[in-house]
């Protein structure tokens, strides 16, 4: 059934939109724009900023565009006297409670209220300053989160989109009045709460009130430490995205340009989280394969399928907290990020003749779990850290700025070797079901000896933004060795954002999911909207950086894991065959219980 | 001007001839239609403050096309000062209980709550005592509806029917966006009728009595009577049933102790009228509406400890979600403290005043959109006052 339309004047301009529309967005179509704070286009509107509010014709009260219905002949003024004062006032009592220390915020330059204040020039310290010294002690609890009382302005964005999009609820209002905040269960730091450190939170809020915690100096020194060898790995969504953060438009593949900055910045090898992405896919699968096998042919019991990656640190603490009696379902795999950490101070400073306790490991993420993870107890097994600084994009592109490195005029480099060479498979991994994707090319052609049905090894049907997705693929004309899969049905799920993993965990938890294999990513989107990425983020945006994703795919000579011939190569150089003794020292790992507050 | 004061007794009289259940069987032998027609015609306005036409509101959610309806009864009078809706639920729980079903007998709602403030919880036993019978007597009448209590978490502000159904869903207790109206989305999301104790009770009053009678008292804007909780500088400090529409000078010659300096009409809320103006202020929709308290200051108060204490209070019931409210009202207490002590000029009252101008329309809901009132009836009348 169709919308009808209906009939306004904004400014004296006539518009009609389809019922049911905001104000704020049909004055978009029209190109007049109301500054919105507590808005987003991720999350359900809460109209509770009131920088938003309009004059409607006969009306009492202002109305908040973001939250107010058009309704037919409605007559809206958007920068009527009484407008903007309102919005004057508003913006000046939002500074009153702000501790508005510019110069020192991570977020200056990339602020939604100083953007504001600037737009309207407040300045003038009309009214007092009510900002408690107390909310001034900012909680560095966390290695991945800061969280900041004295820069935040009660939009609820972040409790939003951790309730709503991320079903963790690490964040709530508490109190009323002039002690209303943001807090954690009983106000306990943010490393002690079910916090998973996906950084959703940071990406929409609108201050700097909540940032990821920065180790930005800490790399510079280990650079200028000429004692010591600092290896740099990136991840396959950064590639996407950093651009944005550099002044470009969002979908922008800058891959050999983001090589050649980091050698500029003076980074001694760069290498690329791709190789260990591919790694993944080949330990993973056999993983799988040896699951369904101990499942179908020895009836083996206590195999517990369906099997879940874990390559997204957000995700494995969401489990940790809320199923862990669901841990046994994820792969032992660890993430390619830590893979690469443990096998770059064993494996690679070995081959380059450097000590492992002389390398330092350093991570672009476009996550602010993977700091999280970097610090986990189990991920030591090279005998130190195995990834000593996790950097998000963000901190890359300020990193970028602060060596006066003019992007635009960068030459494409290409990645150090070994560890450097990867697949498309690899580069999908960025996006939600990339995982799954490759792990599916992969696995499919070790059964059969053919390519996976897809037309160009596209498996579209877990690709896009749909919460969950599901695919089932039928398994034919094995090899003699997996006959124990022949005629058998595939069944994969895919979800990102943890709203949509628990979908996917509670029918799992209830015995009624029939899938065999499942890939979730803890941000929406997964890696290419991760916690880390440029901000903003929006559904448009997201799906920008996937394309990019899949072109770049398109674009590599080598689109499958285990045709990674640097790959091979470290198996038959280091750890002999996939899910070796050896491998299982150095790239797997087991996952532990945690509270749920 | 000159009508003279009246006290009537509608809601606490219980003659001979009363019998709730006979109003209540009374009202389902007519047919849904007359009853919200007869409403609409008695001029009965809610009884909250808002003064939205009850009739309307009822026929609005009438009309809504829903399987489930809800009707409320907001008894989360947490106005300071004001106690009538305790002493109505204590007094004649009845008159309540009829005014509901025949709400729900009209709009087709199956269920109704009694949101009750939790200060109130000493008389939940009562209550329900009552309504286990009063339901049993619904269902003998063939009834579909059911009367039960929700007990409020104790915050000011979910008075307001939106944080009121938030607060009864479970959710923090933060006052909605609107529109959807409650007509058209309240509990549940569901068509619902949220009116508070005393027009319930006048609801079941004008089925007793007929509209004429209800039509005989108050003026053109503000038919009938109502009740008020007296407090302050009186002697006679209570509860009392009076008729809409008379002068304040009157109210005060009856019910002050003759040193009277202000009259705070409406609660903290509501405005604080001198002693100049009383002659000339109607209590009633057309002059001031009031939720139903009055607070009598003789001359031995202060009256910038009166507002500060008024700041106070909303400066921590504010729920604190909109910009305008939860700032505004720190800005406003902690400004009239900066002038008092000299830190701010005394013009700086003039630049608050602005401030409650902006509260006014921009605040997301009645709390932050009335704090002007007390604000500037007492800047304005009591200047000196505050600044010396
Ligand atoms: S949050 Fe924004 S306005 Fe506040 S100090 Fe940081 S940059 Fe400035
Ligand atoms: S980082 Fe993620 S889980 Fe933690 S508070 Fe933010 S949104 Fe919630
Ligand atoms: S922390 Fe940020 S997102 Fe959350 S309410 Fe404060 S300003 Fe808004
Ligand atoms: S006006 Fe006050 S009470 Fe009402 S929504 Fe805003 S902050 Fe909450």
């Amino acid at each position: 059934m169709s919308k009808y339309l209906v009939n306004l004047k904004i400014n004296n301009t006539p518009v009609s939109v389809e019922e049911g529309t905001t104000i704020l967005q049909a004055a978009r179509q029209i190109n007049f724009r109301i500054p919105t704070l507590c808005d987003h286009p991720d999350l359900n509107v809460a109209g509770n900023c009131r920088v938003c509010v309009v004059e409607v014709k006969g009306g009492r009260l202002l109305a908040a565009a973001c939250a107010t219905p058009v309704s037919e002949g409605m007559e809206v003024f958007t920068n009527s006297e009484k407008v903007r004062t309102s919005r004057k006032h508003i913006i000046e009592l939002l500074l009153s409670e702000h501790n508005a220390d510019c110069t020192k915020c991570f977020k200056n330059g990339h602020c939604e209220l100083q953007d504001l204040s600037s737009e309207y020039r407040v300045g003038d310290h009309v009214f007092l300053d009510l900002v408690k010294p107390k909310d001034k002690i900012q909680d560095i609890s966390s290695p991945s989160i800061v969280k900041d009382d004295s820069k935040c302005v009660r939009c609820q964005r972040c409790v939003r989109t951790c309730t709503d999009l991320q079903a963790v609820s690490a964040l709530a209002v508490i109190n009323k009045g002039d002690h209303q905040k943001i807090s954690t269960f009983m106000g306990k730091p943010m490393h002690d709460v079910v916090c998973t450190n996906c950084g959703q939170c940071i990406n929409r809020c609108p201050t700097g009130a909540l940032t990821e915690r920065n180790y930005i100096e800490e790399v510079w020194d280990a650079i200028y430490n000429p004692n010591k060898f600092v290896v740099v790995e990136t991840a396959p969504a950064v590639r996407v995205a950093l651009a944005e953060d550099l002044g470009f438009d969002p979908g922008l593949r800058v891959t050999g340009k983001l090589v050649s900055a980091l050698k500029k910045i003076g980074f001694n090898k760069v290498l690329d989280t791709d190789f260990t992405a591919d790694l993944t896919i080949i330990e993973e699968g056999t993983e799988l394969l040896t699951r369904l096998k101990r499942a179908l042919v020895d009836k083996d019991e206590k195999v517990v399928l369906p099997m879940m990656t874990s390559c997204s640190p957000g995700w494995i603490k969401f489990q940790e907290h809320m199923f862990p009696g669901l841990l046994g379902n994820l792969s032992s795999c660890k993430s390619p990020q830590q893979m690469f950490g443990a096998l770059a101070k064993t494996y690679y400073a070995d081959k380059i003749n450097i000590k492992a306790q002389d390398m330092i490991v350093v991570s672009i993420m476009p996550c602010t779990a993977k700091k999280f993870e970097a610090g986990r107890p189990e991920m030591r097994d090279s005998g130190y850290q195995d990834v000593d600084f996790v950097l998000t994009t963000r901190e890359l592109a300020m990193m970028i700025k602060q060596a006066g490195i003019d992007f635009e005029k960068l030459e494409d480099e290409h990645y150090d070797s070994v560890l450097g060479e990867s697949t498309g498979a690899a580069v999908i991994f960025g996006a939600t079901g990339g995982v799954m994707e490759a792990a599916l090319r992969t696995a499919y052609e070790i059964v059969t000896g053919r390519e996976v049905p897809f037309t160009n090894l596209n498996i579209n049907p877990v690709r896009g933004m749909e919460g969950v997705k599901e695919a089932s693929i039928k398994i034919k004309n094995v090899k003699p060795e997996w006959s124990f899969l022949e005629g058998v049905d595939l069944n994969v799920a895919v979800a990102h954002g943890l709203a949509n993993a628990k979908i996917l965990m509670e029918k799992v938890h209830a015995g009624e999911s029939n899938y065999h294999f499942i890939e979730i990513m803890g941000c929406p989107g997964g890696c290419l909207g991760g916690g880390g990425q440029p901000i903003p983020t929006t559904p448009e945006i997201r799906k920008k950086r996937a394309e990019a994703i899949y072109s770049e795919d398109e674009a590599m000579v080598l689109r499958k894991s285990h045709e990674n011939p640097e790959v091979n190569g470290l198996y038959k150089e280091f750890l002999g065959e996939a899910n070796s003794h050896k491998a299982h020292d150095l790239l797997h790992t087991h996952y532990k219980p945690r509270k749920r507050y | 001007m000159d009508k003279p004061i009246k006290k009537v007794d509608i809601i606490f009289e219980i003659g001979d001839d009363y019998n709730a259940l006979d109003v209540l069987d009374k009202a389902l032998a007519r047919p849904a239609d007359d009853i919200v027609l007869d409403l609409i015609d008695s001029g009965l306005k809610g009884r909250g403050g808002a003064g939205f036409l009850t009739g309307l509101k009822w026929k609005f959610t009438k009309n809504e096309d829903s399987d489930i309806k809800y009707v409320i009864c907001n008894a989360d009078e947490g106005e300071p000062g004001t106690f009538k809706d305790r002493e109505i639920l204590d007094r004649v729980p009845e008159k309540v209980f009829v005014g509901m079903a025949i709400c729900g007998y009209v709009i087709g709602a199956r269920e109704g709550y009694i949101y009750l403030r939790g200060e109130y919880n000493f008389l939940v036993k009562n209550l329900l005592n009552k309504l286990e019978t009063f339901n049993k007597q619904l269902k003998e009448r063939n009834l579909d509806f059911v009367i039960g209590i929700r007990s409020g978490s104790g915050a000011y502000v979910c008075g307001e029917e939106s944080a009121l159904f938030e607060s009864m869903e479970g959710h923090r207790g933060e006052p909605r966006n609107k529109p959807p109206y409650p007509t058209v989305a309240g509990y549940n999301k569901k068509p619902t009728v949220i009116n508070n104790v005393e027009t319930l009770v006048y609801v079941a009053m004008i089925t007793r009595l007929g509209v004429n009678r209800f039509k005989e008292l108050g003026t053109k804007d503000s038919r009938g009577s109502k009740v008020f909780s007296v407090s302050g500088d009186t002697p006679i400090p209570g509860i009392y049933e009076l008729e809409l529409g008379m002068p304040l000078s009157q109210f005060v010659d009856e019910f002050a102790d003759g040193d009277a300096k202000a009259v705070q009409v409406g609660g903290a809320s509501g405005s604080c009228v001198p002693r100049k103006k009383f002659g000339d202020t109607i209590i009633g929709f057309e002059g001031i509406p009031t939720g139903g308290s009055m607070m009598i200051f003789n001359s031995s108060r202060s009256m910038y400890n009166v507002l500060h204490d008024y700041l106070e209070f909303f400066t921590e019931e504010s729920c604190g979600q909109c910009t305008p409210c939860r700032v505004g009202c720190q800005q406003l207490l902690k400004g009239i403290e900066a002038v008092k002590r000299g830190e701010k000029p005394p013009a700086y009252l003039d630049e608050l005043k602005k401030l409650t101008a902006t509260m006014r329309i921009a605040a997301k809901c009645g709390l932050g959109q009335s704090v002007g009132n007390p604000f500037n009836s007492i800047i304005d009348n009591f200047r000196e006052e505050i600044i010396y």
